[in-house]
């Protein structure tokens, strides 16, 4: 999931002329590589861009006027407020026990950490319809621990917190295991104290993986849909979140609404997006 | 701390999927047995297994043909195709529904003039699988570039001065090389595209028998009070996932190797 | 006082990476810990530093027992092979990093980080980033880092190893002279003889888990104790029975007394040294003897290939009897 992808930087640019350039030393690209750039953007245009460009036109199709009437309807402001709101807290406990989780899982020993180690990817596996019965059938009506939270705004927490538990975990493990040990040995021989090295040696460092963990726990909470779908009863003005509000609005076939509210969580999205890659090209200068 | 770990962790994970097991069979294998053999259920797998096929195999070769283009080769507009390749992960699935249905929908852009030529894409499978791939989009490639850039040119510079052309230097070098992460975003993939309920409950219509998946029958067999529907379809798609991850993590140390 | 090691045993598993280890190091005093990689000597280091615990025996820091103290509180400086910059942090603030624990007020800080820097050379790198400097200019930093906190002992583990050949030669030196101005107790880890030679007071042999021989470099080179001492403080070859260095073999042109006779197999010229191989007459001695001359007296010899030589080890060489190990044996 992370962006790990450290975009090698391309050496010069005094071959402007040509647009394919191969990469240093690879063989020519030729009439096959320009085919494949060819069709992989067409189906990147087809799939992804032409329709999030139409969702944007749509939610502008009657005037900025009726854009802003749709998304400050009472039932998109509270639905949009919800979402911003519990991603924003959801994100706030990803980081800590997000960290946590990749702290232990990196640097304690015991048994069954393996079976820890593939559990935690099991919300990126599992259906979010399922996510969603499944948080139900412990914190629902029935519940063995006699604690209903269905049909409430702590569910929809629930369901947010499920679905992003992953993120930061796996961006923060790799950086975590990578992390020079002798860094956190010279701070101890410098007179620094277990917490110390933690707070001043460990966190900087791995502060950008959080970061960029975060985020993308924030992107995938706002628009989570399947896992609050049966969780949360989709009380309007309650528990109702905007990918739900948006869901209905299709329904009731308003698609001009629905895409205004759309255009609110895609314009989120991507500059979550961007300061994620502002963020990653800060952080990759520095070390 | 590493008590604080694991209770968080059973708690908001392990206690909640196993109890879906446990319900699932609280009535014995029968009704569940009975739940499995309803036409609806049984044309939902058949759906499930089409749409989910023909995804993975746009999402595989769509995968390893970004991954080459963007690690490979210079070009104008890269960054900005490896910055929107990541887009369909942090949008909405609803979003994409919405999307698509406003190019390809009835009074679609596009949607008007190809169901006018008899290809019906929203409320049908073509829009089902334009949706699951969306929304899976990146998984194949964000496994495989790390790997393409790792191993670096060299070899496949070898295999060229060897007297390789484009296609024997992919088969013979390339491919063995990133096989492991293939494998492991394909079943990725794989894992996400059975599981795939927002945007295809938006573009399917959920036309009972006839594009209803499976996460669309936990969905509503749920509020219709069928629980025992909603659990068996549900104990499939997690033991898939489950089988999944399992299959990934002992893909994992392989690729290291 | 210095550094007192009593009856240090640290396992492994099954590996013994130090077998009952005794060792006194005088203060002030720039001594080598050397030996082959594995020895156990690095394991040493990090065993005064505080970084491993000891599985028996006690570790005595100018004269405080620091066996049960961790590493914070023992005043002890250690520097990295991989010089273990802090990333997130500038040269300044690397280098503050130890006052700034020791809440030190911020113009001492300031004052004594600028002396360091001035010191190791890098005051026009303060604001930089580890990431923006060369190894050498790193290893430099993490030295005024130890330093800064002004430790009671230095300890370097392997301080130079992931350098380049030129940049470890000017940092070799400039050691010494650092040291020669700073006068702090400094142990340093490396597995290069002729590091060890050239920089150190005092050099303490480790193999496998014990200590061969301590004594100062010429000592050392002249009086090996055993054949392993010999062996890796420099090059030896075999004459007579006897284990001699290349350079400590006297040729004549004619026989003498007590001398072996041999034919020239191959001439090398090694810029100003010049390589001779020959063939004893000796059968005892499977090996061709290697013997080393300087350009001069190859010159004057006029040698050739096939020619025959009389050979004897020089009266004033260490040489070892290889009949009776590891006893001395000075001929």
């Amino acid at each position: 999931m992370t962006r790990s992808s450290a975009a090698t930087v391309a050496p010069g640019r005094r071959h402007r002329t040509r647009w394919i350039r191969p990469a240093p030393g690879v063989g020519r690209l030729g009439r096959g590589g320009a085919l494949g750039l060819g069709l992989a953007t067409l189906w990147l245009s087809l799939l992804v861009l032409i329709p999030l460009a139409a969702v944007v036109l749509k939610s502008f199709s009657h005037g900025a006027g009726n854009f802003w009437s749709a998304v400050t309807a009472p039932d998109a402001l509270a639905a949009l407020r919800l979402t911003v709101e519990t991603s924003l807290l959801v994100s706030l406990v990803d980081v800590v026990m997000g960290t946590l989780v990749a702290w232990v899982l990196v640097r304690d020993e015991f048994v069954g950490k393996r079976i820890l180690e593939v559990v935690i990817d099991l919300p990126f596996a599992l259906p979010t319809i399922v996510a969603g019965l499944v948080l139900l059938a412990l914190y629902g009506p029935q519940s063995p621990l006699h604690v209903n939270l269905a049909q409430s705004r702590a569910a929809v927490f629930l369901a947010l917190l499920f679905v992003t538990l992953p993120f930061v975990v796996r961006t923060v493990e790799p950086v975590l295991i990578e992390l020079d040990h002798d860094m956190e040995e010279a701070a101890a021989s410098l007179g620094a104290s277990r917490f110390v090295v933690f707070r001043r040696i460990v966190l900087p460092n791995l502060a950008p993986a959080i970061a960029a963990g975060t985020a993308l726990s924030f992107a995938r909470a706002i628009s989570e849909y399947g896992a609050t779908v049966l969780l949360s009863g989709n009380i309007p003005l309650k528990t109702q979140v905007a990918s739900v509000q948006i869901a209905g609005q299709i329904e009731s076939d308003n698609t001009a609404g629905a895409a205004a509210v759309a255009t609110v969580l895609l314009v989120t999205a991507l500059l979550v997006m961007i300061a994620l890659t502002l963020l990653q090209r800060w952080a990759r200068r520095r070390g | 701390m590493r008590l604080i770990v694991i209770l968080y962790l059973s708690f908001l994970l392990v206690i909640p999927v196993s109890l879906i097991f446990w319900r699932t069979f609280s009535h014995g294998v029968a009704p569940v047995w009975h739940a499995l053999q309803d036409p609806a259920m049984t044309s939902a797998f058949r759906v499930t297994g089409i749409v989910t096929g023909i995804s993975v195999v746009i999402d595989t070769v769509f995968g390893v043909t970004i991954s080459l283009l963007l690690v490979r080769y210079r070009f104008f507009g890269r960054r900005f195709l490896d910055a929107i390749l990541d887009l369909p992960l942090a949008i909405s699935p609803v979003v994409v529904g919405l999307a698509l249905i406003l190019v390809y929908g009835k009074y679609g852009w596009f949607g008007g003039f190809l169901e006018r030529h008899g290809f019906q894409v929203i409320f049908a499978l073509p829009g089902m699988v334009l949706a699951t791939v969306f929304t899976s989009l990146p998984l194949v490639a964000r496994e495989v570039m790390p790997v393409l850039e790792e191993i670096g040119v060299e070899q496949e510079q070898a295999a060229r001065t060897l007297g390789a052309g484009p296609t024997q230097t992919f088969r013979r070098v390339t491919l063995p090389a990133i096989r492991w992460a293939l494998a492991y975003g394909v079943v990725l993939s794989m894992a996400r595209c059975l599981g795939e309920y927002g945007a295809v409950s938006v573009v399917s219509g959920r036309l009972v028998n006839k594009t209803q998946t499976l996460p669309l029958i936990v969905d509503q067999s749920f509020q219709n009070y069928d629980v025992t529907t909603a659990y068996t379809a549900s104990f499939v798609l997690a033991a898939i996932a489950i089988a999944s991850l399992v299959v990934i993590s002992l893909l994992r140390p392989k690729e290291r190797a | 006082m210095g550094i007192d090691v009593h009856h240090i045993t640290k396992r492994f598993g099954d590996f013994v990476a130090l077998d009952d280890v005794s060792l006194s190091i005088p203060t002030g005093q720039l001594t080598a810990l050397l030996g082959p990689s594995g020895g156990g000597k690095s394991t040493l280091l990090r065993i005064i530093a505080g970084l491993e615990e000891p599985d028996s025996g006690t570790v005595t820091i100018e004269g405080v027992d620091a066996t049960a103290l961790p590493p914070q509180r023992r005043n002890v400086g250690f520097v990295f092979q991989h010089y273990a910059a802090f990333k997130h942090l500038s040269v300044y603030r690397n280098v503050a990093f130890g006052l700034e624990i020791r809440k030190r007020p911020k113009d001492e800080i300031r004052t004594r980080v600028m002396e360091l820097l001035e010191l190791v050379h890098l005051e026009q790198f303060a604001d930089r980033y580890p990431a923006q400097l060369s190894g050498g200019q790193r290893q430099r930093m993490a030295l005024a880092r130890a330093l800064a906190v002004e430790p009671s002992v230095m300890l370097l583990d392997e301080p130079f190893g992931a350098l380049d050949a030129q940049v470890r030669r000017e940092l070799r030196d400039w050691l010494r002279r650092l040291h020669d101005e700073v006068h702090v107790t400094t142990v340093f880890v490396t597995h290069d003889q002729e590091e060890a030679l050239e920089v150190s007071d005092e050099i303490v042999v480790i193999n496998q888990g014990a200590v061969e021989q301590t004594g100062t470099p010429s000592a050392l080179y002249d009086q090996p104790a055993n054949e392993f001492v010999m062996r890796f403080l420099g090059p030896v070859t075999h004459l007579g029975g006897h284990l001699v260095r290349p350079h400590d073999i006297d040729i004549s042109l004619t026989p003498e007394p007590a001398t072996h006779a041999a034919t020239v197999s191959r001439i090398q010229r090694v810029g100003f040294e010049v390589r001779v191989e020959a063939r004893t007459a000796d059968t005892t001695d499977a090996d061709e003897v290697s013997i080393q001359l300087t350009r001069g007296l190859a010159d004057r010899l006029d040698l050739a290939v096939g020619q025959q030589l009389w050979l004897r080890a020089s009266h004033d060489a260490s040489a070892l009897d290889l009949t009776d190990t590891p006893a001395l044996a000075v001929s």
